[in-house]
């Protein structure tokens, strides 16, 4: 189809995904940005949030923490260690994930950027519990 | 001449070593099928990794004031080896050539004068570098406990690379592991890691504009360290799958050898068996005749 993009998200282990999409919405480091057909070539990096991907009207969703997207010829392609199928998160899962950042937080020598990252994770893991 | 009864204890031991070599072989196998499929996925992400970067700094508007990790620390001085090695033996030549690839290259460095520094990873390597190389050997770091290796242990890895870079405490960075060609042949390559090595393209198609959020130093600033971890984890994989697949030819080879040895054994076995009825036959023909 004409409206499509191809999207690849790939982990160092994994392909996990290599298909033709409508529309990707990413948790860029800068805030949320939409992908469509035809956006301008991009480089840039992720923050703890959802990739949200649309295929065939129906939207799949990705928790990641981090990782590095380009954009290039309608070839989206994220990079990430870390992405995780939504549906297949527990809650246990969450709930320590979210304990293990907090306390990340309670360290005096965190940086401001990690600060903001890990201030990320959790607001984003609240979103799913 | 090895009596009858040492004969047959011969046969009995090489047969059973057989078994065990075939055991191993079999097992390699299975277990090579898993390190190739694993080595095999993990390839796109270095690779497009390395792409990225590559665009990157095809395109990054400060040359000089570039990331460290990028363009080096401008000196030449210190070498940091990390030597990536198997915790288990009985591969055939896997560990030797990673080493043997080494050594020359620290020979080199240390003929210019230059300083060396080594991080082992994997027992086999230590133990084959310590004597020559042991005041050298910084840190050995080894995940024999580890049933699989994931990203994690890799990070870890990079991340000690890492910590010595930010303390200055070496110029270049070295990874030495086996590359997985195919089961019979695992090339042992020195990559450089650190300043990150580009391989220009000559016939590079044209220049890509890229739009930067934020901006490019940033970007180099996350993805460099992340590189390196990458790498490191591409290095593990591509040995594991070589070791499998050294030890795979190396027991196979073991089993044939074991196999020709067995069948010499059984020659010679029935040939003495044969010339001790032959001997008590003629005894006892010519007692008979005596008679």
């Amino acid at each position: 189809m004409s409206d499509n993009l191809n999207l690849e998200i790939i982990s160092p282990d994994q392909t996990l995904i290599n298909t033709d999409v409508e529309q990707v919405t990413i948790p860029a480091y800068e805030g949320l940005m939409t992908i469509l057909k035809d956006h301008i070539s991009l480089i840039t990096f992720l923050r703890p949030g959802f990739i949200e991907v649309e295929i065939k009207n129906k939207i799949e969703k990705f928790y990641v923490e981090e990782g590095t997207v380009e954009f290039f010829n309608n070839k989206l392609l994220i990079l990430t260690s870390s992405a995780i199928k939504l549906e297949k998160l527990t809650k246990e899962n969450i709930s320590k994930m979210i304990d293990d950042s907090e306390v990340l937080l309670q360290n005096a020598e965190i940086k401001d950027k990690e600060k903001y990252i890990v201030n990320h994770k959790i607001d984003t893991l609240r979103q799913i519990s | 001449m090895p009596s009858l009864d040492d004969l047959r204890k011969r046969i009995v031991s090489v047969k059973s070593t057989q078994k065990i070599t075939k055991a191993m072989k079999m097992v390699a196998a299975a277990k090579l099928r898993k390190a190739q499929d694993n080595a095999e996925k993990g390839r796109p992400y270095s690779e497009k990794m390395q792409n990225i970067i590559l665009n990157l700094t095809d395109s990054i508007s400060d040359p000089q004031n570039a990331p460290k990790l990028l363009i080096g620390t401008g000196k030449d001085r210190i070498h940091l080896c990390v030597v990536m090695t198997s915790d288990r033996g009985l591969c055939g030549g896997f560990n030797s050539n990673i080493c043997r690839l080494a050594k020359k290259y620290f020979e080199k460095i240390l003929k210019e004068g230059k300083d060396l520094k080594i991080i082992t990873v994997g027992s086999k390597g230590h133990d084959q570098l310590k004597r020559e190389y042991g005041k050298y050997i910084i840190k050995k770091l080894s995940f024999k406990n580890k049933k699989k290796i994931s990203f994690i242990e890799a990070d870890e890895v990079g991340k000690i690379i890492l910590d010595l870079f930010d303390k200055n405490e070496f110029d270049k960075c070295i990874l030495f592991f086996n590359n997985f060609k195919n089961v019979m042949t695992q090339i042992p390559e020195a990559q450089q890691i650190i300043p990150t090595e580009i391989k220009k393209d000559s016939k590079k198609s044209e220049e890509i504009f890229y739009e930067f959020e934020p901006d490019e130093d940033e970007i180099l600033e996350d993805l460099l360290p992340k590189n390196i971890s990458t790498q490191v984890f591409k290095a593990f994989l591509e040995n594991s799958a070589s070791e499998q697949g050294s030890r795979m030819t190396a027991m196979d080879s073991a089993t044939r050898n074991a196999g020709d040895l067995v069948n010499k054994l059984t020659i010679n076995y029935n040939r003495s068996r044969q010339a001790v009825i032959t001997k008590e036959l003629i005894e006892i023909i010519s007692g008979a005749e005596s008679l």
